[in-house]
C-alpha cells in the first residue's frame, strides 16, 4: 500500500483534558489509517471519545501527543492559518444538526467553502453548487433558505456543501441522528452513492448499528481505544 | 463582492432588530452632532457678523507718546526718578497715504480706510450732546462698515455740508433730515452740518454718538490738518486678523488692534461655547460606540455557531475578525448618512421656528459638506473601533466549542 493512498494516518494519538495534575485521558494511543475511497463507520458508546477523535481528524482540535498525517503531510507543526487552509481544502464536514448558515440560501451555503477558498463568489462556483444540489435531489430548492427546508433536505444541502471543494475526506458526525428512519435511510444511501461515484473517503460517526453494518469498514471505539 | 463583505452584510441583514438598534444609535448620535455643530456654527457666525458689522477687523494707530528720559540710566549710574506717563494727545499717523498704499498691496487685506476720530459736542438750540466725530472717506469707509445698509432715512451722503447721524442722536436733538447741527470741539472750533442721513447700526451707544463727516471737516475740527488718527483694515480671513495685525504693525511701525483683542470677552465666550460643544460631541461618540460594541458582543455570541461552521470550512481567524469589523464600519457609515439627514432636518426645522419678532431667523443655518464628511468619517472609524473587541472575540472562538454548544 503506497503512502499516497493514505488519506489520513493517525499514529499513537493521545488526548488529555484538564491540567495541574488532574488530567483525564480521553484517547489512549489511537492508530488509524483511512485509505482513499474507504467508507468507514466509527461506532462506540457515548463518552468513548468518538467526537474528540473526529475533531482531531478534522484538524479542529490538537492531540496532546501523536502524529496526524493528511495525505502524507504531518500537520503537527503547521500554524493555525495553514491548518485552516488545509481543512478547507481537504476535509468536508457533515454535522448532526445540519449546521447550515441561516442567512444564506441552499445554493450559497453550498458555494460557501468555495467562496472562502477563492475569496469571492464566481459563476463557476454557482455552476458547481447547482450541479451538486441537483445531484442530491434539490434542483428545485436552490434559492430556499435553510429554515424553509425539511430536516432531510437540510442534510442533503450539508452533504452537497461538504462535497463542494471536492475534498478527499468527508467527516460526518451522526449525519442521520436527527432524522426519521426513512429520511435517515435516504441520506445514508446518498452518502454511499457519492462515495462510489467520487471515490471520496468517508468517516461516519453513528449510533445506529443498522447503518454501521451497511458500511464496508467499522471501527469501534471503547474507552478511548480502538477495539475492532 | 468579497466574501467578508458578503458575510458581514448578510449577517447585518439577518439580525434585523440588532442592526436596527445599532443604526438607530448611530443615526441619533450623528444627528445630534450635526444639529449641534450647525447650531453653534450658525449662532457664532451670526454673533461675529453682528459684532463686526460696525467694526474693522484691524485698526492701525500711531504708537503711544512716551515720556523721554533726560538722563538714561546705565550700569554705573542709578537714577531716582518718577517717570509719569504722558497724556496721549490726538496724533496723526505719519505719512498715512504711504502707509495706506503699503497696506493695500498686501494680498490678505481686502479693504483699507482712513479715519479721523475724536470727541466733540453736537449742539442744537439748548441741547448739547457729547458725540464722536468720524471723519471718513465715504467710498473707502463703506467697504469696511456697510453704513448705507444701516440707513433708516435719507442717504449716506458725506460732503463738506452733509453728514449722517444715528437715530438716537437725532431723537435727542430733535432733528430730522435737512436740519442743521453745530459741531463744536473743546478748544472752540466749530462747524455747521446738515443731516443728510439717519442710521441705526443696532447698538444704541453708537447710534447716540457717531457723527459721520468728511475727513477734511474732521481734520479741521480736531486740529489734525492733513493727518488721520487711525486706519481701518479688513482682512480676507477674519480669524487671522490677530496674526495679520501683528505683521502689519511690524511692517508699518504702528500699533495694530484686531477685533479679537477688542472683543476679548466675546472670543472667550465663543471659545468656551465651542469647547462645551466638543465635549458633548465626544461623549455622544463614546456612548454610540458603547452601543455598537454591546450589540455586536451579543451578536457574536448568537453567531458563534455560524462562526464555528465557517472556521471548519476553512475560514481564517483573520477573516472572521474582518467580518465583524466590517459590520461595525458599515453600521457607522450608513448610520452617519441617516444621521446627517436627521440633523439637517432638525436644524432646518429649528431655524424655521426660532425667529426674531420681525420674522428673520435668529441665526442662519450652516450646513457645510465638510461637516457631513467629517461626521461620516468619524462614525465609520468609531464603528470599526467599537467592533474591535467583539471581532477579536469572534476570531478567538474555538470552532469545536462553537459547533457543539448549540
Amino acid at each position: 500500500m503506497s503512502e499516497m493512498n493514505n488519506i489520513i494516518q493517525l499514529t499513537d494519538v493521545r488526548k488529555q483534558y484538564g491540567n495541574d495534575g488532574i488530567t483525564t485521558e480521553v484517547l489512549h494511543g489511537i492508530d488509524l489509517t483511512l485509505l482513499q475511497g474507504e467508507f468507514t463507520a466509527l461506532i462506540g458508546p457515548s463518552g468513548s471519545g468518538k467526537s474528540t477523535l473526529l475533531n482531531i481528524i478534522g484538524l479542529l482540535e490538537h492531540p496532546t501527543s501523536g502524529v496526524i498525517r493528511v495525505q502524507g503531510r504531518d500537520t503537527g507543526t503547521l500554524p493555525d492559518v495553514e491548518l485552516t487552509k488545509l481543512r478547507g481544502r481537504s476535509i468536508g464536514f457533515v454535522f448532526q444538526f445540519h449546521h447550515l448558515i441561516p442567512a444564506f440560501s441552499a445554493l450559497e451555503n453550498v458555494m460557501m467553502p468555495l467562496m472562502l477558498e477563492d475569496g469571492r463568489p464566481t459563476p463557476a462556483q454557482r455552476e458547481r453548487a447547482t450541479a451538486l444540489l441537483t445531484r442530491v435531489g434539490l434542483a428545485d430548492r436552490l434559492d430556499f433558505k435553510p429554515a424553509k427546508l425539511s430536516g432531510g433536505q437540510q442534510q442533503r444541502v450539508a452533504i452537497a456543501r461538504a462535497l463542494a471543494a471536492n475534498p478527499p475526506l468527508i467527516l460526518a458526525d451522526e449525519p442521520t441522528g436527527n432524522l426519521d428512519t426513512a429520511a435517515a435511510d435516504e441520506i445514508f444511501k446518498l452518502l454511499y452513492e457519492v462515495n462510489l461515484e467520487s471515490g471520496t473517503t468517508f468517516l461516519i460517526v453513528t449510533h445506529d448499528p443498522r447503518l454501521a453494518h451497511r458500511c464496508r469498514r467499522v471501527v469501534e471505539l471503547v474507552d478511548g481505544r480502538i477495539v475492532g | 463582492m468579497r466574501i467578508e463583505w458578503l458575510l458581514a452584510l448578510r449577517f447585518l441583514k439577518e439580525g434585523r432588530a440588532q442592526t436596527f438598534f445599532m443604526l438607530g444609535g448611530v443615526t441619533m448620535g450623528v444627528g445630534v452632532i450635526v444639529f449641534l455643530t450647525s447650531l453653534i456654527t450658525g449662532l457664532q457666525r451670526s454673533i461675529i457678523e453682528k459684532t463686526l458689522g460696525t467694526q474693522a477687523h484691524v485698526v492701525m494707530r500711531p504708537p503711544d507718546d512716551e515720556a523721554r528720559r533726560i538722563i538714561t540710566p546705565d550700569s554705573t549710574l542709578a537714577v531716582s526718578a518718577n517717570v509719569e506717563r504722558r497724556a496721549q494727545r490726538l496724533s496723526s499717523i505719519l505719512q498715512w497715504q504711504q502707509v495706506m498704499r503699503e497696506l493695500e498691496k498686501r494680498p490678505e487685506v481686502t479693504a483699507v480706510s482712513p479715519l479721523v476720530a475724536g470727541p466733540s459736542f453736537a449742539i442744537r438750540g439748548s441741547a448739547t450732546k457729547s458725540v464722536a466725530l468720524m471723519g471718513i472717506d465715504p467710498e473707502k469707509y463703506t467697504r469696511i462698515v456697510p453704513m448705507p445698509s444701516f440707513l433708516k432715512e435719507g442717504e449716506f451722503r458725506i460732503t463738506a455740508n452733509d453728514a449722517a447721524i444715528g437715530t438716537d442722536l437725532a431723537r435727542e436733538l430733535g432733528v430730522t433730515l435737512g436740519d442743521k447741527i453745530r459741531l463744536q470741539t473743546a478748544d472752540g472750533r466749530s462747524e455747521t452740518i446738515t443731516v443728510a442721513g439717519i442710521f441705526d447700526v443696532g447698538i444704541r451707544d453708537l447710534n447716540r454718538r457717531w457723527v459721520f463727516i468728511t475727513l477734511r471737516s474732521a481734520q479741521n475740527l480736531l486740529d489734525l490738518v492733513g493727518g488721520v488718527s487711525s486706519i481701518d483694515v479688513t482682512v480676507r480671513d477674519l480669524f487671522k486678523a490677530e496674526v495679520i495685525g501683528e505683521q502689519l504693525a511690524r511692517q508699518t511701525g504702528l500699533t495694530a488692534e484686531s477685533w479679537m483683542k477688542t472683543n476679548a470677552q466675546l472670543m472667550v465666550g465663543l471659545k468656551s461655547q465651542s469647547a462645551s460643544s466638543y465635549m458633548i460631541q465626544f461623549f455622544v461618540i463614546i456612548s454610540v460606540a458603547f452601543g455598537i460594541t454591546s450589540v455586536l458582543v451579543v451578536s457574536v455570541i448568537q453567531k458563534s455557531r455560524e462562526v464555528g461552521i465557517l472556521r471548519a470550512m476553512g475560514c481564517s481567524r483573520r477573516r472572521v475578525r474582518h467580518i465583524f469589523l466590517l459590520q461595525g464600519g458599515v453600521v457607522g457609515l450608513v448610520g452617519s448618512l441617516l444621521g446627517s439627514g436627521l440633523g439637517a432636518l432638525l436644524v432646518t426645522f429649528f431655524a424655521s421656528t426660532a425667529k426674531n419678532p420681525d420674522g428673520t431667523p435668529i441665526f442662519p443655518v450652516v450646513l457645510e459638506p465638510g461637516m457631513f464628511l467629517i461626521a461620516a468619517g468619524v462614525a465609520t472609524v468609531t464603528g470599526i473601533l467599537a467592533a474591535a473587541a467583539p471581532a477579536v472575540r469572534a476570531a478567538k472562538l474555538d470552532p469545536v466549542v462553537a459547533i457543539r454548544n448549540v
